[in-house]
């Protein structure tokens, strides 16, 4: 694989949160505005190039036994750094995005791309990888957060859209507006791929998957074809 | 008293954290497709919540608070919950097969749940008491429950329905929940009606 398929690969076809269906809780709370969720995205980027670039580093140190751990703890450095850099110079965005900046820690596309990709591949390949599936994320992100400001609000990065601003329909900015927001997108990739790409919400993507150890009793191993391991 | 009923009511009911305030969202949409499975994977939450809730609440209180160390908290948290999680499950297992047995597939899963996490941090960051915390924590776990059969429920009917091609599972599921969170709002103003607070 070039190295610009490596990078587009996260952006289109294999989209972290539109194609894999991972890090849907930020994906749902952080879309009310345009602006929280390219803050998330921008965030959750950096997290995740921060974290691909240190794990691959790391890959043939780290024990095999005790990866998760490592890789939990790794992350959740660079989150907190990321955490104090932007309560320090963006603490709008900071405090619009509340716990959600910490819970990047347990975001499954971070450490599913450690697990998956960065334990796997070197150093140069990993970064790539990060940028692309960062990428897509954020540009999921934009695509329903855009959706749901301009429905919701009637505005677009805070600015009013006329007519719209007049007669917003709240319930896009609210939880059910989120759900019925990200369906439809879901419907929409479903009916342009054209893939039979109707599969359940299940465990194959899932980072923990591998931690239920008795497969056959896992709650999830009816849905996926359990990971790539 | 007042105060910690109040508490329980929003986190069970007007906040539930899955329907409105989307944390734990991957076991929501991915365990609840049994009814049997839901309610193990929601009491499972419950109990841990309630654990990591008790002992992270004292390490932030008595360790990092005073030592200037409040920053490390998400990292220290973590670490806390995934060891937790290890030493229930393997308590569980020695002391009492029966239950691990029933709880014990669900127990690693909950390890990187953002609900458990984002708990813990909640109740800080609201500056509950330690009781009023562990209040809180049990509320939250109650809502998650509450949603999880709720919506095995839904889904249960949802197997037999037949919607358009390109909405057939996921996306169909992600709609239905949004009509279970409309249904929550209506618990909105509950706390202001009851309590007049």
């Amino acid at each position: 694989m070039s190295k610009l398929q490596n990078l587009l690969k996260g952006i289109i076809k294999e989209n972290p949160v539109l194609v894999l269906v991972l890090g849907t809780c930020p994906t749902l709370a952080t879309t009310t505005s345009v602006l929280n969720a390219l803050g998330m995205g921008v965030a959750a980027t950096a997290v995740l190039i921060c974290s691909n670039i240190a794990i691959s580093a790391l890959r043939k140190v780290i024990p095999d036994k005790v990866r998760i751990p490592c890789y939990i703890v790794l992350i959740a450095g660079f989150v907190t750094i990321i955490e104090m850099l932007m309560h320090a110079f963006v603490p709008d965005l900071y405090e619009s995005l509340g716990v959600f900046l910490s819970l990047i820690v347990v975001n499954c596309i971070i450490l599913g791309r450690a697990e998956m990709y960065a334990s796997k591949n070197g150093v140069v390949d990993s970064a790539i990888d990060a940028v692309g599936m960062g990428i897509g994320f954020t540009l999921a992100l934009f695509l329903m957060a855009s959706i749901r400001e301009i429905l919701g609000a009637g505005t677009f990065l805070g600015f009013a859209i006329p007519w719209l601003v007049d007669n917003p329909i709240l319930i896009f900015g609210m939880a059910p507006g989120g759900f019925f927001v990200f369906g439809c997108l879901i419907a929409l990739v479903n009916k342009i791929s054209k893939k039979k790409n109707n599969k359940e919400f299940g465990c194959h993507n899932c980072p923990s998957a591998y931690l239920c150890g008795k497969k056959d009793e896992n709650p999830c191993a009816t849905v996926g074809e359990g990971d790539d391991k | 008293m007042k105060g910690l009923i109040i508490i329980l009511m929003t986190s069970v009911l007007v906040n539930n954290y899955v329907l409105v305030r989307f944390l734990g969202i991957c076991p929501f949409l991915g365990v609840s497709k049994k009814l049997n499975q839901a309610f193990g994977m929601g009491v499972a939450v419950t109990f841990v919540m309630l654990m990591a809730t008790a002992a992270t609440y004292p390490i932030y209180s008595y360790l990092l608070e005073p030592n200037g160390l409040g920053y490390m908290r998400t990292i220290v948290f973590i670490l806390v919950i995934a060891a937790l999680v290890q030493l229930v499950e393997i308590i569980l297992k020695k002391y009492i097969p029966a239950l691990h047995a029933s709880l014990g597939i669900y127990l690693p899963l909950i390890t990187t749940n953002c609900a458990v996490l984002g708990v813990t941090i909640n109740n800080i960051n609201d500056g509950y008491n330690f009781l009023e915390s562990m209040v809180s924590s049990v509320g939250c776990g109650l809502g998650f429950l509450l949603a999880m059969v709720l919506f095995a429920g839904v889904r249960s009917r949802l197997e037999e329905a037949d919607p358009p091609a390109a909405f057939r599972g996921l996306p169909i599921t992600l709609v239905s929940a949004s009509i279970v969170a409309l249904s929550f709002m209506g618990f909105s103003g509950l706390v202001n009606g009851l309590f007049g607070a």
